[in-house]
């Protein structure tokens, strides 16, 4: 007896799309989440721009231009870019590990801070050693901030969320008030501090331009997020706590461990954004430097689905936007905060999917059921 | 400096320390009771700020004030109307569609702003809010001042604080709210619609940061700026907290940050040797260092931050 005599060919052929649909839905939806949302948001804001009587093909190619127009263009991406990328990684680790690190942008300060101490202040040391440090620092430094909620969450109970958003004004006063006291430049009519020494500067990676090599060490760090998230025990345990805290609790994981290092990583990694920009490209810290890329870094942590392939993609697109709304500005009047529009629409349809996704589980779940039960008499 | 001139500048203190509170305050009440139902609203900055806008626009078109305040309040339900549709009905993640909330209002603030006012060198002025003595009451030496020179939104304040302890403490509806944001599941049991009260309380924070964005707009200071709100919305939050989720706690909290950003503006006519910097960053950290050290008397909501999905569907 073969099997098109049970089933009505149709009927197959419905089944198989559907078992390779649910075979491969979580790739399937990770793909198709984020491109759909951007998409879906693109139209709304061609839209939006369409009522202020702009083309949205001329808005949108003054984007392009002005994003990835030429190579000063495309420097200036990959150096926003750079920031997004690192701070991202660290959302999707603390998120992926189920802490709500929402104190990225306070951590990005605060290693932005600490690479440029150790970048202005050790002096005499080669390079090879003082760049090094001056990064590790910056980790450090953005680790410890993220750390705290760590601790206080795995020891206490005290919540993530508010920990990490108070710390994020703490974080912004706190290095106001260190540049305009104890570590301003006195000869600077600005508000600054002195310039980090050469043997602590990221180098410049395209003549030309102040592309530096900030980038390369994001896109490494993202294939070392990879590799730690997805091939090890602890990138395992990382994960299993993300999605059932009961569950890894009773195999014997030990939640306070992983909740703590889930935010020293996280803030280790927004740190070091701060540390690549000081280093690379800014130099010396100034008043509300860096301001929001914590912030955006959520929504580039979203679109690129927790993931580090993903984000590195969103986090060049997001950089890209960064660069070329000024441009946009420039050329349409288009306000360049309208990217903003953008980019939280991106962020809810992102999250506004996940019960489209359960719901699509659930339903393949029942039709799974109803066959399993029509099967059943025989 | 004369005895005269201190007490005068202590009382202009503590009256601009009342002005700047009632704009944490009207958000921060809306806030508690959010929370209090299982939902944190991140994106109160940008209900406020719609609020604002719309606040200017009501006002610009119309010529009323009274009107703009309409727009503003309106502005805000509908922000956090969708937002709740988010997080309630798609059960999203509260935090990062705050978040969202956020950027999106910042955005098409700007954008309208831009498109309708246009660009120019000196902001739009438009008909505002003045501020209404209450007779007699405002004769009152120092108090009067201080209490009773005020705006309406101060004085609904006044109203809304009493208001706000009484529903949450004493009313069915108070205990419903608080039912449903520490056990969804017990509330939906005895049959308390939990996503109704949720919808309900997101559209009662709106309309308190409506509220707090006309007072910001239209009776401080008259016109719309690109972020205006400059972050009272995280201190709501921060108020919030460090008043334990009550209403009367989180209303004294907002009037101790605002009597520090208050100070912070002047400080140097005090003569205080504080930085504004180390001043502006107190609420912050006394929020957190409570939360810290006084984690047993800080239980926020048991439900807070998590989204309800009832079994049956």
């Amino acid at each position: 007896m073969t099997i098109t005599k049970k089933y009505p060919r149709n009927l197959l052929r419905k089944d198989a799309i559907l078992a390779a649909i649910g075979a491969y839905r979580d790739r399937f939806f990770s793909w198709l989440i984020p491109v759909g949302a951007f998409l879906l948001s693109l139209a709304i804001l061609s839209i939006v721009i369409a009522v202020a009587k702009v083309s949205p093909l001329v808005a949108y190619g003054a984007l392009m231009r002005g994003a990835f127009g030429n190579q000063h263009a495309i420097a200036t991406t990959l150096i926003h870019a750079t920031v997004l990328i690192f701070a991202g990684l660290g959302i999707a680790v603390a998120f992926r590990s189920g802490v709500w690190n929402v104190g990225a942008e306070g951590q990005i300060l605060i290693g932005g801070l600490t690479s440029a101490v150790v970048g202005i202040y050790v002096k005499g040391l080669p390079i090879y050693v003082h760049l090094p440090l001056c990064l590790a620092s910056g980790f450090v430094g953005g680790s410890l901030w993220g750390g705290l909620a760590g601790f206080l969450l795995a020891k206490y109970r005290v919540n993530e969320i508010i920990t990490t958003l108070m710390m994020n004004y703490i974080a912004m006063y706190f290095v106001g008030w260190l540049i305009r006291g104890p570590i301003r430049d006195p000869g600077g009519s600005d508000v600054q501090t002195f310039m980090i020494l050469p043997s602590a500067t990221l180098p410049i990676i395209y003549p030309g331009t102040n592309l530096h090599a900030g980038i390369i060490v994001a896109l490494l760090t993202a294939v070392l997020i990879y590799v730690l998230m997805f091939r090890t025990s602890i990138g395992y345990q990382l994960r299993a706590v993300g999605i059932n805290v009961h569950a890894s609790r009773y195999s014997g994981m030990r939640i306070h461990l992983v909740q703590v290092s889930a935010m020293l990583i996280s803030g280790g990694l927004a740190g070091l954004g701060g540390a690549a920009e000081i280093l690379g490209a800014q130099y010396r810290l100034r008043d509300y430097f860096l301001s929001n890329y914590g912030f955006d870094a959520i929504a580039v942590a979203m679109l690129g689905q927790l993931h580090p392939i993903g984000l590195v993609l969103s986090g060049i697109l997001f950089g890209g936007l960064k660069t070329g709304a000024a441009t946009m500005q420039r050329m349409t009047n288009l306000p360049s905060s309208l990217i903003y529009l953008l980019q939280g629409t991106v962020v809810i349809f992102v999250v506004s999917a996940t019960i489209l996704q359960t719901m699509s589980a659930r339903s393949l779940s029942r039709r799974e059921e109803r066959r399993n039960e029509r099967r059943a008499p025989e | 400096m004369s005895d005269a001139l201190l007490n005068s500048l202590i009382i202009e203190y503590l009256h601009s320390t009342i002005r700047i509170a009632v704009l944490i305050v009207l958000p921060c009440l809306g806030e508690v009771f959010l929370e209090r139902s299982g939902v944190i609203n991140i994106g109160m900055e940008g209900a406020i700020l719609t609020g604002a806008f719309f606040g200017v626009l009501g006002s610009a078109i119309t010529g009323s004030a009274l009107v703009g305040v309409v727009f503003a309040v309106i502005a805000g339900a509908i922000v956090t109307l969708m937002f709740s549709v988010v997080v309630v009905t798609m059960r999203a993640n509260q935090i990062v569609s705050g978040m969202a909330v956020n950027m999106v209002a910042l955005g098409l603030t700007s954008f309208l702003n831009r498109l309708i006012f246009g660009v120019r060198g000196i902001p739009l002025m438009v008909a505002g809010i003045d501020p209404f003595p209450i007779p007699y009451l405002s004769n009152i030496p120092v108090i009067g001042r201080i209490l009773f020179q005020q705006d309406v939104f101060v004085y609904l304040a006044y109203v809304l604080v009493p208001m706000a302890v009484f529903v949450m403490y004493r009313t069915t509806w108070g205990l419903k709210i608080r039912a449903v944001g520490e056990h969804p599941e017990a509330a939906d049991t005895v049959g308390i619609n939990v996503y109704a009260w949720r919808y309900r309380m997101a559209v009662l924070n709106g309309i308190m940061c409506g509220l707090a964005g006309a007072a910001l707009s239209l009776s401080q200071l008259n016109t719309f700026t690109e972020n205006m709100t400059a972050g009272r919305g995280f201190i709501a939050m921060a108020a919030v907290i460090f008043g334990r989720w009550n209403p009367a706690s989180a209303t004294l909290a907002a009037l101790a940050f605002a009597a520090t950003d208050a100070l912070q503006l002047r400080v140097q006519g005090f003569g205080i040797g504080i930085s504004s910097q180390f001043l502006m960053m107190m609420p912050y950290l006394f929020t957190l260092i409570a939360v810290a050290f006084f984690r047993g008397r800080w239980s926020m909501p048991a439900a807070l931050a998590s989204s309800y999905a009832r079994e049956s569907d």
